[in-house]
């Protein structure tokens, strides 16, 4: 299997409204760089912006860090969102359509994962949340 | 009032800060005999710093009210830049600082004002520029130098906080800017959305759009969001608010403006508009709600013109 090389890394904390925006225009920059569809771009951007809320209000702020990455065949951005939050308990229940403990539409951590290639999530229940997505070029 | 409060600080001053404070007023002493000279030098290197940017009789009236205050804080026998003896002094240079900022100038040209005293009182001792004219004058200028690189410090922090306070201020206006609703018909009314949709700012466009459409006696409303980067659930849980309040209201909403990139993305989100109608163009959200409101739209016949008239 090749290498995974990281071409680019930033790292955005999240602790405010302005810094989900942040979060969102840094994606779209390094999806626009990586050259990935205008489809491409705007739904990794979407689940980026999915993601970074949920880290706000359901993690209480986090940090997001965002890289640019080649797996030798083709590019790649990768965001991560972590927190140290409470936590989900219920990761299936979390990811189930139209589940919300928030007043949302509930759609926001499923829809995620169905924008992106790859969806992993880490969480433990008062220790927190850590969520990476990735979309490749086609 | 100061004075009294100034001198009690001499009192319990070191001595070597009290050595400081004379040396200072000392050379402040001997300056004020070239004052003239010192002045117009000083308006020259600002001004020349602002590129005609200002008036040079306002640099001078302002240099001439800083040094004014100057003279008058060290006269209270301290070289600290926050004492009560330099209050009147503080307060001009944030005044200045302020207004520079409001009026786009950058910090360098903000900070030349304070710290154009060094080079200009330096020219003025030593005409010669070899040193001759400081070689006895050493410690004084380096309280001088102390002092107004404090003073300059404050400036810039002043000068910071004014750009800031601009810059927030430019972001409310541009909220509401952002946010028109206009009247395209009789009974039609549109709210153009461009850019990033937050709580905030999403708050302030529900409230605008449902005002005009009590204020025009509107029953339809065209949401055009081709000016939107991103749908992502909340701005598609503001847009359904938003319908549902004008529904309440007895006005219908058509959202427009969905490009392929955000229908699908907003597919795959899982998000769904119901009974909403939407359009791909604001062109086709018109006729829909023209149709709506009875209104025909035909084509005239090419009117035939007459060879000669
Ligand atoms: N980082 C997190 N920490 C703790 N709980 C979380 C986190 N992210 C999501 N959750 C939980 O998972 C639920 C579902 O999240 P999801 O994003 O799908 O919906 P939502 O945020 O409630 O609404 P929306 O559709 O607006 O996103 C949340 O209501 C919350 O209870
Ligand atoms: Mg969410």
């Amino acid at each position: 299997m090749a290498e995974l090389s990281v071409l680019g890394t930033d790292e955005v904390p999240i602790h405010t409204d302005a810094d989900v925006v942040r979060v969102r225009q840094l994606v779209r920059a390094a999806a626009v760089a990586a050259k990935l569809s205008l489809v491409d771009q705007t739904k990794i951007v979407t689940a980026a912006s999915e993601l970074a809320r949920n880290t706000l209000i359901y993690g209480g702020g986090g940090q997001a860090v965002v890289e640019t990455v080649n797996d030798g065949r083709r590019r790649g951005i990768r965001a991560l969102f972590r927190d140290e939050g409470p936590g989900i308990a219920d990761v299936d229940l979390a990811l189930t359509d139209g589940y919300t403990t928030g007043g949302g539409l509930g759609l926001g951590l499923s829809g995620a994962r169905r924008l992106c290639d790859e969806f992993e999530l880490d969480s433990a229940v008062g220790a927190g949340t850590c969520i990476q997505v990735t979309k490749w070029t086609r | 009032m100061a004075q009294s409060a100034a001198a009690s600080q001499v009192l319990v001053k070191t001595g070597d800060e009290m050595s400081l404070d004379t040396e200072l007023s000392r050379l402040l002493q001997i300056l004020q005999v070239h004052e003239e000279d010192l002045l117009s030098r000083w308006t020259e290197a600002v001004s020349r710093q602002l590129r005609g940017r200002a008036v040079q009789l306002e640099v001078r009236r302002e240099l001439t009210e800083i040094w004014n205050a100057l003279r008058a804080g060290v006269a209270m026998g301290t070289t600290d830049a926050q004492s009560p003896a330099f209050d009147e002094l503080r307060s001009l240079l944030a005044e200045l600082s302020r207004t520079r900022a409001r009026h786009g100038f950058s910090p360098r040209e903000t900070a030349i004002g304070v710290l154009a005293l060094k080079d200009s009182a330096q020219n003025v001792l030593d005409p010669a520029g070899d040193g001759s004219g400081l070689a006895e004058l050493y410690r004084e200028f380096l309280a001088l130098g102390r002092l107004v690189d404090e003073l300059e410090m404050f400036t810039f922090e002043t000068f910071a906080e004014a750009r800031e306070r601009v810059i927030a201020d430019q972001a409310e206006q541009l909220l509401e800017l952002a946010t028109p609703v206009v009247k395209l018909w009789d009974g039609i009314v549109a709210l153009p959305l461009v850019g990033t949709l937050d709580s905030a700012r999403t708050q302030v466009v529900m409230e605008s759009l449902l005002q005009t459409l009590v204020d025009t006696g509107s029953a339809h409303a065209i949401i055009d969001i081709t000016g939107v980067p991103a749908v992502d659930t909340q701005v598609a849980q503001h847009l359904l608010k938003t319908v549902v309040a004008a529904r309440l209201m007895g006005a219908e909403c058509i959202v427009s403006g969905i490009r392929p990139q955000i229908a699908q993305t907003m597919v795959a989100l899982g998000i769904e508009f119901g009974d909403i109608a939407t359009k791909a163009t604001l062109a086709d959200a018109l006729a829909l709600a023209l149709s709506q409101t009875g209104t025909d739209i035909v084509r005239r016949a090419p009117r035939r013109r007459p060879r000669d008239s």
